[in-house]
């Protein structure tokens, strides 16, 4: 149940770190290496099982080395660094999926700044400063019940959906899901950026709020509700986290909207108090490596999808880091987007702004 | 006596073209650094004037996003309003909104101005925030609340990292530039120097160019700066022109005035001689006429020597046939060698002509056939030699005069006015050796005194090198 665990670690996150807190909460610890070796201390939102791989590849390089993977939400992973409770040693690289924290990490100046070993392979979107570097691609998708389906075309833009839903409202009333973005930094994420990218996105909130959209903590939950048939459509899934469900294959399709897609993208920083600062870089190079070169790694366990083409060609759109992140992280414009996306999606105008 | 040497004897301050050069490039360092220094400040408050202006705009669109709903104060801050700083550089961003010095929203420890800006008049600063340099921009704008008017102070910043790389980069290209355009001006300046010496060098080698006798005014174009200096040349040729035509008219008036009286006075002591009778008369005449006689050589001597002094001053090259020359004289001393029966025998093999002074070369030649004679006992033979050398042409006259004195050092008796133990009852005023030393020394050449082959005697020789 790897992608449930992954999924809560995903809402816990979700903005705690707003509130003063003394202490973070780990959900997972595993150590690798031989014991008694130095250890590169790993804070990361990405599930123990999904990098294990990857590092016991690392490990094979380096046999004198250890990794110490603490797995945890991401704004757990915020307060772990950014105030750490005392006596809490430090930690060498943070992994996250919360692009807009990650940036906001290197941002105010909790990072070291990289130089990698092949950066010519790795897109230059892939990276921000030489501080915050990217290694994964995950697209927003589109979770759609086989068996809702049947008899109907399945729609490949966020246009054919409006239609759809406009056409056979009350086939789909009630079976709409989507992430509820005040709880789910990654559900915000998306919206933000669907915000940002189209003005369906707000006429297609409209729809899914007048068709009684139900909201999620997690995509986790959604997947099983998916296959299980009490939903006929989830919108901005992590299509990664529904292709991993290899055992709902069957019952679920995953669509990547043709018209964009936004795609995720996981990344690493190394922290600024890091004592094994080379073979913090080395462990980056390596992720890069598996995410970016040419030749496909048996370890790596993403979806590869094309570098150098992600950006010109349409459907594909990584979230581009930076600071334009950090806007979407402002207390009041975030206030602001949660208002509106609620007046939107709950139809309740007393809400809205 | 050998020609003076101006140049190591001219005292000179410097050299002219080196000093321009100097100056020059000293200039074109001056103007470079003053460029460089000039580019670097420009390029400074472009790179500032750029990063403000971003700033401003961004903060300007944060400002456009201020909203007052229901009495509450709301942001929404533009996408753009970040993100456009990330588009220019790498740089961190950092932004809040006071409201009446209270922050709303943003980073709550970013240093506010000390002074509230006036609406409509951003203020800047660089300031140190969390271990880096910022630059920020401050905006104000005042809202009227329900409760009242409310202060809004916007600050946008960012770290000057990109800024500061660039800055290096155009450094280095400023630096680059300087050092290309000192290099430039520094080979302009140079060559400046050296062509404006070039007409300094063209007179000297006008004027050096000059055969020994060329005494006219100096007709070559100078710069008018230069125009000064040949006319004063001109004028100062002129005057050596005129004292050199004065003396040689001297030397020529005073071997008149002096040989002519003699030659009457010895005439007519001839005559007299021949009237008288009485043995002591006649002794006492022969005297003279002997007095006159070393007078006239001593008077012809002096001349000579004045005049191989003149001619060595101012040598004249011509080509010169020794071989002619030696053949001439010895025939036309053949007369006086006979009146001892001393017997001239004359060889040659031939040789090249030689470039020199004939009338100073013969005067040399003269004087030592003159010694030859002069110190032989009667019935002995002179032989006159003339030959070719790798590089000069000799011509040696060997006698059967015994040979000069052991006990005298000859390079002394090549001295004015010095003559030798066996020279006692001879004519002479010491001058001929002189003489031949002198014209040999000044076409290059030497002479040599040895003793002969067969020791009867000395050989003499002169050479004179062919180039
Ligand atoms: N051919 C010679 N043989 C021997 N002694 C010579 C000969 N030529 C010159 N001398 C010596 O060198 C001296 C200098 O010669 P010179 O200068 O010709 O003066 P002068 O002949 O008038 O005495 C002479 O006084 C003489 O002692
Ligand atoms: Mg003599």
């Amino acid at each position: 149940m790897r992608v449930i665990v992954l999924s809560l670690a995903l809402i816990c996150g979700a903005f705690a770190f707003c509130h003063p807190a003394q202490s973070f909460e780990v959900e997972e610890f595993r150590r690798f290496g031989p014991e008694g070796a130095p250890a590169l201390k790993v804070l990361s939102t990405t599930d123990t099982e999904v990098l294990a791989p990857l590092i016991d590849s690392f490990l094979a390089q380096f046999p004198g080395l250890a990794i110490e993977y603490t797995t945890l939400g991401s704004a757990d992973l915020m307060k772990a660094i950014t105030r750490p409770p005392p006596g809490q040693s430090d930690f060498d690289i943070a992994i996250s999926s919360a692009m807009d924290l990650q940036t906001k990490l290197a941002n105010d100046g909790y990072t070291r700044r990289h130089l990698p070993e092949s950066p010519a392979q790795m897109p230059d979107w892939a990276s921000w400063r030489g501080h915050v570097f990217a290694f994964s691609q995950e697209p927003a998708a589109l979770i759609l019940s086989r068996a809702a389906f049947s008899g109907l075309e399945l729609p490949k833009t966020r246009q054919d959906l409006i239609t759809l839903l406009r056409r056979h409202p009350d086939r789909f009333r009630g079976r709409i899901g989507t992430y509820d973005i005040a709880a789910s930094g990654l559900g915000y994420l998306f919206a933000t950026q669907d915000a940002r990218t189209s003005e369906s996105f707000w006429r297609l909130m409209e729809i899914f709020g007048g068709l009684e959209t139900r909201l999620y903590c997690c995509s986790g939950q959604m997947i099983e509700d998916i296959a299980r048939g009490d939903l006929a459509i989830a919108y901005n899934v992590l299509g990664s986290y529904a292709l991993a469900r290899t055992d709902l294959a069957d019952r679920i399709v995953v669509i990547e909207p043709q018209d964009y897609t936004n795609m995720m993208l996981r990344t690493a920083v190394i922290l600024k108090e890091t004592s094994l600062e080379k073979e913090a870089g080395a462990f980056i190079d390596h992720l890069l490596n598996a995410a970016w070169s040419q030749s496909p790694q048996a370890a790596y366990p993403f979806e590869r999808y094309p570098a150098a083409s992600s950006r010109q060609s349409a459907p594909y759109r990584p979230i581009q880091l930076g600071p334009g992140l950090l806007v979407y992280l402002d207390r009041l414009k975030r206030a602001r987007f949660l208002g509106e996306w609620r007046s939107a999606i709950t139809q309740d105008e007393t809400r809205g702004p | 006596m050998s020609p003076p040497r101006p140049e190591s004897q001219l005292r000179t301050s410097g050299s002219l073209s080196r000093r321009l050069t100097l100056r020059l490039v000293l200039s074109a360092a001056f103007l470079t650094l003053v460029l460089f220094f000039v580019v670097l400040a420009f390029v400074r408050d472009i790179s500032q004037r750029t990063q403000d202006s971003i700033l401003l705009a961004s903060a300007t669109s944060i400002m456009d996003s201020l909203r007052v709903e229901a009495g509450q104060i709301t942001l929404d801050i533009p996408y753009a309003a970040l993100s456009m700083l990330g588009n220019v550089s790498n740089d961190r961003v950092f932004y809040n909104v006071r409201k009446d010095g209270e922050v709303l929203t943003g980073y709550e420890d970013l240093p506010a101005p000390s002074q509230a800006p006036s609406p409509g008049a951003p203020s800047y600063a660089t300031e140190e925030y969390r271990g880096a340099s910022l630059r920020r921009v401050t905006l104000a704008r005042r809202l009227s609340l329900d409760g009242g008017p409310a202060d809004i102070e916007i600050t946008v910043a960012q770290t000057r990292e990109g800024q500061t790389a660039e800055l290096a980069r155009l450094t280095r290209w400023a630096l680059m530039m300087g050092g290309g355009f000192f290099l430039v001006s520094a080979l302009i300046g140079i060559w400046a120097a050296q062509s404006s010496v070039q007409p300094l060098h063209a007179l000297t080698g006008v004027v050096s160019r000059r055969g020994p006798k060329d005494l006219r005014p100096v007709r070559h174009a100078v710069p008018s700066e230069m125009a000064p200096l040949v006319q004063s040349l001109n004028r100062f040729i002129e005057r050596l022109r005129v004292s050199l035509a004065r003396s040689e008219d001297f030397i020529a008036e005073a071997a008149h005035r002096v040989r002519t009286p003699l030659a009457t006075v010895r005439a007519q002591a001839e005559i007299t001689l021949r009237r008288v009778e009485k043995a002591e008369n006649r002794a006492s005449l022969r005297e003279m006429i002997r007095a006159i006689d070393e007078s006239s050589r001593a008077a012809g001597q002096l001349l000579d020597h004045a005049m191989v002094t003149f001619r060595t001053d101012s040598l004249e090259r011509k080509p010169v046939d020794l071989d002619g020359l030696a053949r001439d004289l010895v025939e036309r001393l053949r007369p006086v060698a006979d009146l001892k029966d001393i017997d001239l025998q004359y060889s040659c093999a031939g040789v090249s002509p030689l470039r020199g002074d004939a009338i100073l070369i013969q005067n040399a030649v003269r004087n030592i056939l003159d010694n030859a004679i002069k110190y032989a006992p009667s019935e002995t033979g002179v032989l006159i030699d003339v030959r070719q050398g790798p590089l000069d042409v000799i011509i040696s006259v060997t006698d059967e005069a015994g040979g000069f004195p052991a006990e005298e050092d000859t390079a002394v008796l090549t001295q004015r006015f010095v003559r030798g133990s066996n020279a006692a009852g001879t004519i002479g005023s010491g001058l001929g050796l002189t003489i031949a030393r002198e014209v040999a020394e000044a076409h290059g050449g030497k002479l040599v005194i040895e003793p002969s082959s067969t020791g009867a005697g000395a050989c003499v020789s002169l050479s004179f090198p062919l180039r």
